[in-house]
């Protein structure tokens, strides 16, 4: 008994041991709900699988047949451009913000606090007030614009294809800018006042103070930032799900959307099961882009090349 | 976020206030604690040679502007949710105030809706999968970053690649998953599958924590016969109470907004959350009820609003804790 027990004893001063029993419930979570259906849904976008049948394998033809689809093109298309605009006015927006918020301000801890309220409020409830915001018939944006004499009629902002996808692309906009501003903000706060006086006293003008002290060093910060950005954008399904349904015409289908579309309320599992399939190479090309290419940045400056 | 732990530190020259020549834990810790906080006292730098109309130019209204914007969408929901119906469809009048504010709205809402079933629904969904997540994190967590057992390295890199994995390439195959488990449309499925989204951030900010605690704590209590739970418990546990907040506060957020598997592996009205419940059962075909859908869309925004004024500071030390790890 007294052997037994120091062996237990002994095990669980193991560290492996104890590291791996600690690891538990962790990992089991993990695999069955994260890893087994990473595999399952490869596999899925390669069988014809309906919901309630589970399929039959049918090779790449899922894959050809959505080369071929005029609206997964139209989604991919739709996909890039509101990821690639969406991200840029961002990244702009939030580093003007991040620099304002950075200055001498009253109130700066409240100002930090609420500028971070629409990243925290769920999205599908902001985006139904987007919803009505953008609304055909009484849109306050519209109303305000008619009245300052701007345009004639009301602006049917989610009825057309290209007013659709900017309308789309602003609700995005203003949930994210928080996001990056704060995160920036973090960055900003670590860079020593003391390089601000020494460029100023040296003659530096507010713009060269910008360029070539606080953008150098806030580098490695913005490519984590936009890295996360990019993924939020790219996979975002909650505002135009809200919003559009990916309508009019799937003008603002993104790839998330559509094979939601395709696979639940159409119930082919196997082809939405491809299009999610399908973002991964174009989610891992732009987390690249936006990594490595920022990051690359960075050791052209002279930082260290790690 | 592996990819450059104190990698600020060594980008730029040594700097004075965070200490660079500490090495990577105590950046971390610096980054994740204090967050900056004895540099950003004095921030003001050479402000004082800007004159205050400049500053009012481009400081001030650029500023304003921009709250306006970003707080515009939430006064116009709560307004909406008081106006009765027929301010609501004039174009008369001034649409930015109400005239005769109403409560028939949100009476609509709580007695003719499932609203306080979703309520109770997202709460309970919301709590269970917290507390599962912080659980199963600190163990992971602590396995990782404390014990080091072998091979932990790589457990770490794959959690953060885990948290990488947008839900929306995980819709499909997990609903085929809860189907098969028959799990489908009950509240267990949400429960289960939310900690894949959160034990991989939780984790991933709870490793930044233990980290800077220091090790000769352990070492200490291991001499005293201390065995490795009780450290964890007596020891780890109330050292990285401000970063068990931060993870709390995240999940319980993540998982309060959650939308696509709630909208996925949930079809009856009394099993919905309230993200999915208003944007699925509050819209009568054409006819769009905007003052309830307005007060549906305000309260079930609250809770996480509320919760977030009380914790500000934690939340915004584990978000930029966790980027700039």
């Amino acid at each position: 008994m007294a052997t037994r027990q120091s062996a237990l004893a002994r095990a669980l001063d193991n560290r492996t041991t104890l590291g791996l029993i600690f690891m538990v419930p962790a990992a089991a979570l993990l695999m069955l709900f994260l890893t087994y259906p990473l595999g399952l849904g490869t596999w899925l976008g390669f069988t014809d699988a309906k919901i309630g049948r589970s399929g039959e394998w049918v090779g790449i033809e899922n894959f050809t047949y959505l080369w071929g689809d005029e609206v997964m093109r139209l989604a991919v298309f739709n996909t890039i451009f509101y990821t690639v605009v969406a991200s840029i006015i961002k990244f702009g927006l939030g580093l003007w913000l991040a620099l304002l918020l950075n200055k001498h301000l009253p109130f700066k801890a409240f100002l930090r606090a609420i500028v971070l309220l629409p990243f925290i409020v769920p999205t599908a409830l902001s985006a139904i007030a987007f919803w009505w915001i953008y609304d055909s018939q009484f849109s306050i944006i519209s109303w305000a614009l008619l009245k300052m004499g701007v345009i004639n009629t009301y602006i049917d902002f989610l009825g057309q294809p290209w007013h659709a996808r900017f309308a789309t692309i602003a609700a995005n906009i203003w949930r994210g800018v928080p996001f990056v501003a704060i995160t920036l903000l973090a960055g900003l706060q670590t860079i020593s006042p003391s390089y601000y006086e020494a460029a100023s006293l040296d003659g530096a003008s507010d713009w060269q103070q910008f360029r070539f002290v606080t953008l150098p060093l806030l580098t490695p910060i913005i490519a984590v930032v936009m890295t996360f950005s990019v993924l939020f954008t790219f996979t975002d399904f909650q505002l135009i799900y809200v919003l559009t349904r990916g309508g009019p015409l799937n003008a603002t289908h993104l790839m998330a959307t559509l094979s939601f579309q395709r696979a639940i309320s159409g119930g082919s599992l196997g082809e939405g099961a491809a299009i999610a399939t399908a973002m991964v190479p174009f989610l891992l090309a732009a987390i690249m882009v936006s990594y490595f290419g920022l990051q690359r940045r960075a050791w052209q400056q002279g930082g260290s090349d790690k | 976020m592996t990819i450059d732990s104190g990698k600020v530190s060594t980008e730029g020259p040594p700097r004075g206030a965070n200490g660079s020549s500490l090495g990577a834990a105590n950046e971390v810790s610096v980054g994740v604690l204090s967050e900056g906080a004895p540099v950003a006292a004095d921030t003001q730098g050479m402000n004082y040679l800007v004159s205050l109309p400049r500053r009012v130019f481009t400081v001030y209204v650029p500023l304003t502007v921009f709250l306006i914007v970003l707080l515009f969408p939430f006064y116009w929901m709560a307004i909406t949710a008081f106006k009765p119906d027929d301010e609501l469809l004039s174009r008369e009048g001034n649409p930015f105030w109400v005239v005769n504010p109403t409560l028939a709205h949100v009476k609509k809402l709580l007695f003719d809706t499932a609203y306080p079933d979703w309520l109770w629904n997202t709460f309970l969904v919301t709590v269970a999968a917290t507390f599962i997540s912080i659980f199963a994190s600190v163990l992971a967590a602590y396995a990782i970053e404390r014990l080091r057992f072998r091979g932990s390295r790589y457990v770490g890199m794959s959690i953060f690649l885990a948290y990488l994995v947008p839900p929306s390439i995980l819709f499909i195959p997990l609903a085929a998953i809860i189907y098969k488990l028959q799990l489908f449309d009950t509240r267990m499925a949400l429960i289960l599958t939310y900690p894949t989204f959160l034990i991989p951030f939780c984790t991933w900010l709870l490793m930044g924590y233990f980290k800077s605690i220091p090790y000769e704590l352990e070492e200490c209590a291991l001499i005293d016969g201390a065995s490795r739970l009780q450290i964890l418990v007596k020891i780890i546990l109330p050292l990285a109470v401000p970063g068990l907040i931060s993870a709390g506060i995240f999940a319980f957020t993540l998982s309060w907004n959650e939308f696509i598997y709630a909208l996925t592996f949930i079809s009856s009205s009394e099993v919905k959350t309230v993200p999915v419940g208003v944007v699925t059962e509050l819209v009568e075909g054409d006819v769009y009820h905007w003052g309830s859908l307005m007060a549906g869309a305000l309260f079930g925004s609250l809770p996480v609003a509320i919760l977030y004024s009380f914790f500000v500071e934690y939340y915004v030390s584990g978000l930029t804790g966790a980027v700039k790890e």
